[in-house]
């Protein structure tokens, strides 16, 4: 395909042969934004991710308790990182979350999103009410789960021997905790990507379906070769965000389970907070969290890559 | 082993992340937080304190210090769980306050290394009557390398042996004198349906309770002694394997019922299971009583009983020992511009206006003439056994996730939680403890 039929792909070129001057406020005149736009961006993006990562990167070799200067260690906490059993669970456990999330969400929020982007009343109350988890602050979900949670007083207490766990014991427990963490982080992510999928979904054209329904396609088959394939780019969009999001997920951990029973739970970014901020173990706890970023950014450029998703294809090509 | 960072170097690194730090910290504190003024600064000093339901003591402690004195202070109360976070990244630069609100020990060890505060020792001992002013356990549980660095400045908080007396009524049960009456105990309970000890599980330092009194019924203060000294081969002492033993035969035993490791305490778990005739004992600090007073009156009215811990057979410590959180303290910032008036400041912990407030408010001062006032506690009689425990007490130990220096204290808390879950057994625990 030639690059110039794609929407919305840049054109490097003005298209005829005028002057090829930089493009100038007083050439351009109301048109594209010069770099000059970006630089308030830029400084920004400098001042508060850029220096704080490579100062980040720089303590990594360091000790350092908060206090006064950091000693040089050299690569005393890299060489930690990789003898340390607690950072091997807190890596497995963290992509194992990453990937359970994927494999829960992405089905329930495409079946969600494709079903709410239908056009009768009750999908639109329905869908509100859908979406309302996505609406209140993480920690109060996540206290709200706690209390639902109580071995003693909480719903578990009721529902626990149906699911397996008569005591309602389900906090305390490895497979339950972290089953529990799955869940309410699904369950407060789930809206979103409906979201992203109606909107998706709201966006193929009517004459797809006519096509398919005169060929004599079902419901079922339409989904599959309609919908589906004209939703890979949002399926792309959503499964790089939820791979990014599991795997610098915090907050439910930290009131839900505080990284229990035992470390069953301590994923990632909680051993990278606890280390830093309950140990004061600066210099370790930057170790970590570069390793935090290094995997983060590779999984989603991997993730970019393989998909094709940078080229932007249209799914609509040929229409 | 650690070199130092090339001068220059360390101090480009330490100055901007310094800057990064005091504007998080700025922002964090939002409008409340210190603003330009700082510590360090003339004329003011900049108190901080722990921000919870008792400051209304400091409150009144700074109004009355102000009408008398040229240096003004100012009260900054800091919301409650991120007191030592905020504490610890604002004492290195200049909004760092003058007088601060501490845990004594391992919580202030950090500071006392870099040389941050002001060694009160001297004062101490040219001013007897402030010494003598408290309760000598007290005032040397916050030692860090043998010399003082605070005055205790809120109520005593021990940990007691709590018990529900409806239920031993109704189970015809006496509450514990020794160990085989607490495993009896256990049984007992059981068969009623009731859950011997209340435990919040969820958190690790209810666990962390246990443990301290059992080691120092076992083999006394000197064990942990010997630790917080960093000593780390006194994790191997046959007392520490005893002692988790102990724990893995309470819980076999179903002493805290099966789903402990999912209740909490900051969600009032524990104490509600304790306080609804489910669960026969509970183990916490001081502040179960005040905490149970608020959210379940009628039961701390009438149905609450307390005891302390019973001695342990061949045990070496003394029964009358505590563990807990001794007090709280101020301790003085080396950078403060007015260090007299920091020193005038928290001598006020031991006047009679400010031990009167603390006694209002519900606390057991840690002063030793605090006895009489006790009468004007709300709960009399509660106030006196807890007051007594402690004068009486030979030895008071800091509770250790205080009393050890972070780095490892985080540790200790998962490996006591592992040990109570069954993930690390008694020998695996003590291994795991010595490799801090």
């Amino acid at each position: 395909m030639p690059a110039s039929a794609t929407p919305g792909t840049t054109v490097k070129e003005p298209p005829t042969g005028a002057v090829r001057a930089r493009p100038s406020r007083a050439s351009s005149g109301a048109g594209r934004p010069g770099l000059g736009w970006a630089v308030p961006g830029l400084l920004f993006f400098t001042l508060f991710a850029i220096i704080p990562m490579l100062l980040v990167v720089a303590l990594s070799f360091t000790s350092w308790q908060g206090l006064g200067l950091p000693e040089w260690t050299g690569g005393a906490n890299w060489s930690r990182l990789w003898e340390d059993p607690e950072m091997r669970q807190a890596i497995w456990l963290s992509v194992l979350l990453t990937g359970l999330s994927w494999l829960f969400q992405t089905p329930v929020a495409l079946l969600l999103g494709v079903w709410a982007a239908g056009t009768q009343r009750n999908r639109a109350v329905l869908s509100a009410i859908f979406f309302l988890p996505l609406l209140a602050s993480s920690v109060a979900l996540a206290l709200l789960w706690k209390s639902l949670l109580d071995p003693n007083f909480g719903l578990i207490a009721d529902i626990g021997p149906y699911i397996g766990f008569p005591d309602g014991n389900l906090l305390g427990d490895p497979q339950g905790a972290f089953a529990a963490v799955l869940f309410v982080a699904s369950w407060q992510f789930i809206p979103f990507h409906t979201l992203l999928y109606q909107g998706g979904a709201r966006q193929i054209p009517k004459s797809l379906y006519d096509a398919a329904y005169v060929d004599g396609a079902g419901t079922v088959r339409q989904f599959f070769s309609v919908t589906l394939p004209q939703l890979k780019n949002t399926v792309i969009t959503s499964s790089v965000l939820m791979v990014v999001g599991a795997l610098t997920f915090f907050d439910t951990v930290l009131i839900l389970t505080e990284g229990g029973p035992g470390t069953d739970t301590t994923i990632v970014p909680f051993l990278m907070y606890t280390t830093g901020f309950d140990a004061f173990d600066m210099g370790y706890a930057s170790a970590i969290a570069t390793i935090l970023v290094a995997i983060a950014t590779g999984v989603s450029l991997l993730l970019v890559r393989l998909t094709g998703f940078s080229a932007m294809r249209s799914t609509r090509e040929g229409m | 082993m650690r070199n130092n960072l090339s001068r220059r170097g360390g101090r480009t690194i330490a100055a901007v992340t310094a800057t990064i730090v005091a504007s998080s910290v700025l922002a964090a504190c939002g409008s409340s937080g210190p603003e330009g003024s700082g510590g360090g600064d003339e004329g003011t000093l900049n108190v901080w304190v722990y921000g919870d339901a008792s400051t209304k003591v400091q409150d009144e402690a700074v109004k009355r210090f102000n009408k008398n004195s040229d240096v003004k202070a100012k009260l900054t109360k800091v919301p409650g769980d991120s007191y030592q976070d905020k504490l610890r990244t604002a004492m290195g630069t200049p909004n760092a306050p003058d007088v601060f609100f501490n845990w004594g020990g391992g919580s202030i060890a950090n500071f006392v290394d870099k040389d941050m505060l002001v060694d009160l020792t001297p004062e101490f001992e040219k001013d007897p009557d402030l010494k003598g002013a408290f309760i000598d356990t007290i005032v040397d549980a916050g030692k860090v390398n043998d010399k003082y660095y605070g005055v205790p400045m809120r109520g005593m908080q021990p940990v007691i042996l709590f018990y529900n007396k409806n239920v031993f009524e109704k189970a015809d049960a006496e509450p514990p004198q020794s160990w085989e009456d607490m495993l009896a105990l256990v049984d007992t309970f059981k068969e009623e349906g009731v859950t011997p000890f209340a435990l919040a599980g969820a958190d690790a330092w209810p666990e962390l309770m246990w443990v301290e009194y059992l080691l120092d019924r076992n083999g006394g203060a000197e064990v942990f002694q010997r630790i917080q000294d960093g000593d780390s081969e006194a994790w191997g002492d046959p007392a520490v394997l005893k002692t988790a033993e102990q724990i893995k035969e309470l819980v076999d035993r179903g002493a805290f019922g099966k789903n402990y490791a999912s209740v909490n305490y900051t969600e009032d778990g524990a104490s509600t299971l304790f306080a609804k005739d489910r669960a026969a004992m509970h183990l916490m600090g001081s502040w179960e009583y005040a905490n149970q007073k608020a959210n379940q009156p009628k039961f701390a009215e009438d149905g609450i009983g307390w005891t302390s811990f019973p001695a342990l057979p061949d045990g070496e410590g003394d029964p009358k020992n505590v563990v807990g959180n001794p007090t709280n303290y101020w301790s003085i910032n080396a950078k403060a511009k007015e260090q007299e008036a920091a020193l005038e400041f928290v001598k006020t912990a031991a006047e009679d206006a400010y031990v009167k407030d603390l006694v209002a408010n519900g606390d057991v001062p840690a002063t030793s003439d605090a006895e009489e006032r006790l009468k004007a506690h709300d709960a009399p009689q509660y106030a006196e056994f807890q007051y007594e425990m402690v004068k009486a007490a030979p030895n008071f130990t800091l509770s250790w996730d205080q009393a050890l220096p972070s780095q490892q204290a985080e540790p200790m808390l998962t490996n006591i939680q592992k040990l109570f879950n069954g993930q690390l057994s008694p020998k695996d625990f003590v291994e795991a403890m010595k490799g801090l």
